[in-house]
């Protein structure tokens, strides 16, 4: 990504009046607008981020910057409340709603001086990965096989975020990361995403789809971006319950790219003979890669990676059946009117909401229900700590683990399987982390066969982002991956 | 009629009574609790459950649910957990109710209540957290339900007791010990009829010896004197299906305060599935030693213990002492005048005329319009035998009206006893002086003209002479 914009290079820009906040807000506006066949944006805050961009620029004249990164526009995914800003979480349920308040990642972006080009698409609440239960239609990955035109999906839920930064319609967004939302997309876009431990990153604000699980992060071009986001967005939020009062580290400044005398494992249980001989390659190399720079690479195992997946679709599916319970018609929102009270109820929900997110709901309420809950979902929990205590044992021996981020680069909208648990074979390498409560990142490495990214996986210990951040930069350093998908909605 | 139908019968009840903690803001968020406000203006977006929001644990209800378990003698929970507890209606905005199921903050404690057959000990099972739910004004428009949220996300402790009452008598002692307790801790203010205390009945009957029947639930009772109505009805109601050979069904019924009955609101098998599950939004709460010991040393001096200490240093009787002590603000009124005066005599003008008065102007002792020092006042002037009983009722009347003092009030009316004995024998003297036919008939055995001599005496002194001293100056001049 050496000729595109990054967080980094705007901010020099910025700083040495080369370019004004305005002047590149409405660049990336003329992108968005330009792109509009991505269907990557719900929303778009046209005459708002104009506003904010000249503000900034007038608090550059006074050398009133609220950070070196003030005037720069970036995207936010439709799961964020934005006061004033339609906030849709990509549902029919939602679609007249505009909050009035602002979470906190999204004010802590503001304090910073970042300004909000807009909503960006995603899967419904967060549920998909694919992008295709949005009730806005699919966004389209930027990228396409050089064997065929056919548009492929951007990854989920995500994948407006992932798509959008692939395609620069922004230089960075947010995005959430539940199961695999931002590593999965950024894998299937070329892209940097990094989904940080639980508890790093406000919930506050965020339209929640599973508590225990959803957390927010940056989707970037480069490592050094995604630091830079991370030191913006985080920190402890007395408004979360579940917010970490563990200091943040300054990401950024720390990075640095040294891994010499780090153990890096090595998941038996992630190899598979379906996994494509490109990723496997990928993966292969790399480890050699981070051998050849000093670190050690070490044989681990992760026991329980193949319970992870049906433990993730019965507790996720539980805490969303109840989250998403306030969506009753009665105080916001989509309301279709009934005969009584339940009659208004089952009208509004059967319309406001898509099929997944139905599956979902239906999904959860089973499962929690009387004489299914000990089989399912206290089960279900406890292969979750099994999980997690994997890799508690794990890096009592490792620093990182290195994985592919996913068991397949993008595919074609029109191929996406009909079985949903196909689809949610996605997430199979995502969801541990998230059900461990790690952090991960997925860096693209290189591109396959037919010219799409594959991307891999980081995971390190609980609040290690730094360490994890600089094996990121370490392999990013030196495998230089520079590709960018050709703009064919130019044409 | 109800003793006799129900002889033969044991009753079995146990209680769940809903307590609003005394606490200026919610359980999750900071908006204000006060009652009676414009409807939706005590509403955060917590509370509205609008998308993202998340809830905070509010400390100082912890700490009231905290003190509370250590007033019912309760074993305090290091580790608790608040569950979801899922359903669908208008005034909850969560679609959840947020409360503690499996984990609840206070275990098993219990309290003492009086019967007629001496104390008795009630166990209590638990005391939990929640959130209450909104308000449905369903008589506000003809089509739609209008919903107020200022109740929404208010916290309440569910105190449920063991089945261990077996009377109507007893289930509303219970009630009352526990409100008791509360209000001395001031973890609740126990209002009835603003709803900050509200109890569901769980009542079942059976032959002795028999197996115990099947309950009924009684939802939502909000007066002593409904919860004894409810159960009666209850109990009568179950006594006669039996009785018919039909069976009792295990439902949730709700009291008509207009015709004192009980309806069916929905049986056992229409029961939520509430789906419980740990609210993953709240980390588990855990407690520390120290913590808990801190509280402790705070918690005041409770009805028990000074029901005790008022006997043993007052001399109470256990009757009147209980009826002082069962409120805080009595017994502390009470303590305030009895200082330096006589108990006997302070308790007979406290539950006597103070009460009565304040029966009458139905009010409550915090707004007595006699303070304690101005009953202190008027009763040492009962006392130095300045006025007699009689006349204290007459000056403290008059306190009430007009909001003077006793001692003033006496001296306006000129109302203070002649006690001078000197003063007193020169009345009497003229008393006899004028009236020697008659002394002489009293003297020949006319006893009851005693009451005679007594009664011009005291006209005499237009009322204010000390009567035990004229009665005594009559009896020695005419045995003379």
């Amino acid at each position: 990504m050496k000729d595109s914009y990054t967080l980094k290079s705007l901010a020099v820009l910025l700083e040495n009046n080369k370019i004004s906040s305005k002047e590149l807000t409405s660049e990336y506006l003329k992108n968005i607008e330009n792109g509009k066949e991505l269907n990557c944006y719900n929303t778009i805050s046209q005459e708002k981020a104009l506003i904010d961009a000249e503000k900034s620029d007038e608090r550059r004249k006074s050398q009133n910057l609220r950070s070196k990164y003030d005037g720069i526009p970036i995207g936010i995914k439709d799961l964020f409340c934005t006061k004033g800003v339609t906030t849709t979480a990509s549902s029919k349920i939602l679609s007249n709603f505009v909050p009035n308040y602002e979470s906190t990642v999204t004010q802590n972006c503001d304090d910073a001086g970042l300004i909000g080009l807009g909503k960006l698409n995603c899967d419904e609440f967060a549920m998909g990965s694919t992008n295709k239960t949005s009730f806005f239609g699919s966004v389209k990955n930027p990228w396409k096989s050089v064997n065929s035109d056919n548009e492929l999906v951007p990854g989920g839920s995500s994948g407006g975020s992932a798509a959008a930064v692939s395609g620069d319609l922004c230089v960075a967004s947010l995005g959430t990361d539940t199961g695999g939302s931002i590593r999965q997309p950024a894998s299937f876009t070329g892209t940097v995403g990094l989904k940080p431990s639980y508890g790093r990153v406000s919930r506050w604000g965020i339209v929640a789809f599973a508590s225990s699980l959803d957390q927010a992060g940056p989707i970037t071009k480069t490592v050094e971006d995604a630091a830079i986001l991370l030191d913006i967005i985080s920190g402890h939020d007395e408004k979360d319950s579940t917010s970490s009062v563990n200091p943040k580290e300054n990401y950024y400044e720390n990075l640095n790219s040294d891994i010499k005398g780090m153990k890096i494992g090595i998941p038996k249980e992630f190899r598979s003979d379906k996994l494509p001989a490109s990723t496997q390659k990928s993966w292969d190399e790399c480890a050699n890669l981070l051998k050849t720079n000093g670190a050690e690479i070490v044989d681990i195992s992760l026991p329980h990676t193949m319970s992870a997946l049906p433990a993730y679709y019965i507790i996720a599916p539980a805490e969303a059946s109840s989250n998403l319970a306030r969506y009753d018609g009665v105080r916001y929102g989509l309301r279709v009117e009934g005969n009584d009270l339940i009659d208004m109820y089952e009208k509004t929900r059967s319309e406001g909401f898509g099929d997944e997110v139905k599956r979902r709901i239906l999904i959860g309420t089973y499962v929690l229900s009387s004489g299914y809950y000990d089989a399912y979902y206290i089960k279900a929990q406890k292969i979750r700590s099994l999980i997690k205590s994997d890799y508690v044992e794990a890096f009592k021996k490792v620093d990182a683990i290195l994985t592919p981020s996913t068991p397949s680069t993008a595919f074609e909208i029109a191929n996406e399987p009909s079985d949903p648990v196909q689809n949610y074979l996605n997430d199979i390498f995502t969801v541990p982390v998230n059900l461990a409560g790690l952090p991960g990142i997925s860096i693209p490495y290189a591109n396959d066969e037919n010219n799409l990214p594959i991307g891999l996986q980081l995971i390190t210990n609980s609040f290690e982002e730094q360490k994890l951040l600089n094996v990121a930069k370490n392999i990013e350093e030196t495998i230089n991956y520079s590709e960018t998908p050709e703009k064919w909605w130019l044409k | 009629m109800v003793a006799q139908m129900i002889e033969g019968w044991n009753l079995v009840i146990g209680i769940e009574i809903h307590a609003q903690v005394n606490s200026k803001s919610k359980l999750f968020s900071s908006s204000p609790t006060d009652f009676g406000s414009k409807p939706n203006s005590q509403v955060s977006l917590i509370d509205a459950a609008m998308p993202g929001m998340l809830p905070v644990i509010n400390k100082f209800c912890i700490e009231q649910a905290v003190k509370s378990g250590i007033g019912l003698n309760a074993k305090i929970n290091k580790k608790s957990i608040f569950d979801r507890k899922n359903y669908f209606y208008q005034d909850l905005p969560q679609g959840y109710q947020i409360s503690q199921y499996k984990d609840p903050i206070v275990g098993e404690g219990f309290v003492e209540i009086e019967t007629e057959n001496g104390q008795k000990k009630i166990g209590v099972e638990r005391l939990h957290l929640e959130q209450d739910a909104g308000k449905s004004l369903h008589d506000q428009d003809p089509n739609f339900t209008f919903v107020d949220l200022n109740r929404s996300g208010i916290a309440l402790m569910e105190i449920v007791s063991k089945p261990d009452m077996s009377s109507p008598e007893e289930a509303v002692e219970y009630v009352r010990k526990v409100r008791s307790i509360l209000r001395y801790l001031g973890t609740c203010d126990g209002n009835m009829e603003q709803g900050s205390l509200r109890a569901d009945v769980n009542v079942s009957v059976n032959k002795p010896g028999n197996e115990l029947g099947t309950r009924c639930e009684i939802k939502n009772l909000n007066s002593f004197k409904f919860i004894h109505a409810a159960i009666v009805y209850e109990a009568k109601r179950q006594i006669k299906l039996i009785e018919q050979g039909e069976s009792v069904n295990q439902e949730t019924r709700l009291f008509n305060t207009q015709s004192g009955e009980t309806r069916s609101m929905r049986s056992k098998e229409d029961a939520h599935d509430y789906r419980y599950f740990p609210d993953p939004d709240l980390l588990p709460l855990t407690l520390d030693d120290d913590w808990i010991k801190g509280l402790q040393d705070t918690i005041p001096e409770l009805p028990d213990q000074i029901k005790e200490r008022f006997i043993n240093e007052y001399s109470l009787s256990s009757y009147d002492a209980n009826i002082i002590v069962s409120d805080k603000a009595t017994s502390e009124y009470f303590e305030d005048v009895v200082k330096n005066r006589n108990p006997k005599l302070v308790t007979t003008w406290v539950t006597g005329e103070l009460f009565s008065i304040l029966n009458k102007k139905n009010l409550i002792i915090e707004d007595s319009p006699i303070t304690s020092k101005q009953l202190g006042e008027l009763i040492d002037n009962i006392e130095n035998g300045k006025i007699s009983n009689r006349q204290a009722k007459e000056v403290l009347e008059e306190m009430c009206e007009s909001g003077k003092g006793a001692l003033e009030i006496i001296n306006e009316k000129g109302l203070s006893q002649i006690s001078d004995e000197n003063e007193i024998e020169s009345l009497v003297d003229n008393v006899l002086n004028s009236n020697p036919e008659n002394v002489k008939k009293y003297k020949n055995g006319k006893d009851k003209l005693f009451g005679f001599f007594v009664g011009e005496a005291m006209k005499l002194s237009k009322g204010k002479a000390n009567p035990k001293i004229v009665n005594d100056l009559i009896k020695k001049k005419l045995s003379q």
